[in-house]
């Protein structure tokens, strides 16, 4: 495959960016696309120029480290994260083009690189159930209902990529404080926390400048993990519960 | 052992009007509510409307009705007064935090895209400019209707009848409601549904029964409304 890419290229966070166009060529349709953007940066290299920045890990699709918008749509065209799109989803000799994702709490660190900490200090406010460490409980100590397991496990396989903040229009993280909020919200073992969880967890979403849900349904549609739009009202429901309860 | 100190700490947390009027979920929750007063006062006026079709006596008798509905509790024009009162706190309430909410998320994506493609319906990307339009539509309506400022034609107060007549034999008044009678119906279609999400009513099995209601509800206010000025432009009124 040829193709020709428009990278969001920028040095530092205080530094403009800007789409700087590259030609390819030979590029397999069973490459994904992290695999076609080490060719470019082996090219890159070769030719004693700075490669192209971008964030990725496990390249399985389970860790939520890697992230592009590709034509703007966060990942790309296919349900899945960028490591796991492949390159036959695209035509031979088309532009692709690729930048960072986009919000406000999330800075451009360098090219297609994006500061996500602000994730981190969502779940730090909240995001665990607070147990002491030691031996595994027993399993069937703590009866679990079928559907309240599913429902968890539904919203556990949220990964913290931070595609629903990239489509929002309003750069929103409300689907995954939803996502990570339901997930322990239905489960006895959150029970104690319930409450303060959502306040706290709220109030941080709120602190670090995310915007605000228009149930636009861009997250939902973007998320790899296909966490339903459904989440951001269960949570509004929690946080309107633990809000009346006082805690 | 932080993590025990974590769990069972006692710090005093803010009141309930603080933490809802703090946080984007509590601000979002007063849109909620205040829209929802205002809708059922749309379908209860949109009703009230629809009685021009029985003639000149029966409107005006409702629109005196109006006047004294409540008594003998209330004196007369306290209901009126109460309604009034009413829909001014909620469309305050409902414009304040909608101005503070837009602001946060437009400062919440600073730079957009470079790639541009169509995102959202056309609804739910005209909220904030469709409310804009209704604000300025009822600032007229009232003007026109209500107090007669700029009404066409010499308002006659007491005679309702007339007043919408006049009003609707202008091409002027005419375009001006129709416009905002369907910015209206796709402001009602994405705000209804999103009032319901926020409130928490959201789930899989009821979500597609919400939105036929909202779209529902978009229709018939929309054509309940439009249907006075058509009738007086067709002569069905007059």
């Amino acid at each position: 495959m040829r193709l020709t890419l428009r990278v969001w290229r920028q040095p530092d966070p205080d530094t403009p960016g800007a789409m700087v166009t590259y030609g390819i060529d030979g590029i397999s349709e069973d490459m994904s696309f992290l695999e076609m953007l080490d060719t470019l940066n082996e090219e890159l290299i070769l030719k004693g120029e700075e490669p192209v920045a971008f964030d990725h890990d496990c390249r399985e699709g389970i860790c939520g480290a890697c992230g592009v918008v590709i034509d703007g749509e966060a990942h790309g065209p296919e349900r899945t994260t960028t490591c796991q799109l492949h390159m036959r989803h695209f035509e031979d000799g088309a532009t692709i083009d690729v930048e960072p994702w986009r919000a406000g709490a999330f800075p451009v660190v360098k090219d297609l690189v994006v500061d996500r900490s602000a994730f981190d200090r969502i779940i730090g406010s909240g995001g665990y159930i607070t147990v002491p460490t030691g031996a595994a409980p027993e399993a069937h100590a703590t009866p679990v209902p079928k559907p309240a397991a599913d429902l968890a496990f539904e919203h556990a396989e949220c990964i913290g990529c931070g595609a629903c903040v990239a489509a929002c229009p309003n750069g929103s993280a409300m689907l995954f404080t939803s996502a990570k909020v339901n997930h322990l919200g239905v489960l006895p073992q959150g029970a104690p926390e319930r409450e303060t969880r959502v306040l706290d967890m709220v109030a941080t979403m709120d602190e670090e400048g995310f915007g605000g849900c228009t149930l636009a349904g861009e997250c939902a549609t973007a998320c790899p993990k296909g966490i339903p739009l459904q989440s951001i009202s269960m949570m509004n429901r929690e946080f309107l519960r633990a809000t009346v309860r006082g805690r | 052992m932080l993590s025990m100190a974590l769990a069972t700490r006692t710090d005093r947390r803010p009141s309930l009007t603080r933490t809802l009027w703090a946080s984007t979920i509590g601000k979002k929750t007063v849109m909620a509510l205040t829209g929802l007063i205002m809708l059922g006062y749309l379908v209860a006026h949109m009703y009230g409307n629809l009685k021009i079709f029985f003639g000149p006596d029966s409107f005006n008798d409702y629109g005196h009705w109006l006047r004294v509905m409540g008594e003998p509790l209330l004196h007369e024009k306290w209901g009126l007064w109460i309604v009034r009162v009413v829909l001014v706190v909620a469309v305050v309430l409902h414009g304040v935090c909608a101005y503070q909410l837009s602001r946060r998320d437009l400062a919440a994506r600073p730079s957009r895209y470079v790639h541009k493609r169509p995102r959202a319906s056309y609804a739910t990307r005209t909220m904030r400019w469709g409310g804009v339009i209704l604000a300025l539509f009822i600032v007229w309506h009232v003007l026109d209707l209500t107090t007669g400022t700029v009404h066409p034609g010499g308002f006659q107060p007491g005679r309702p009848y007339q007043n919408v007549v006049d009003t609707f034999s202008t091409w002027y008044g005419n375009v001006v409601y129709i416009v905002a009678m369907l910015a209206l119906g796709l402001h009602v279609r994405h705000g209804f549904w999103s009032a319901a999400q926020t409130l928490g009513a959201g789930s899989a099995t009821r979500d597609r029964l919400l939105r036929t209601t909202a779209d529902l509800l978009a229709l018939v206010l929309t054509a309940g409304f439009i249907a006075v000025p058509v009738a007086v432009m067709t002569g069905v009124v007059s």
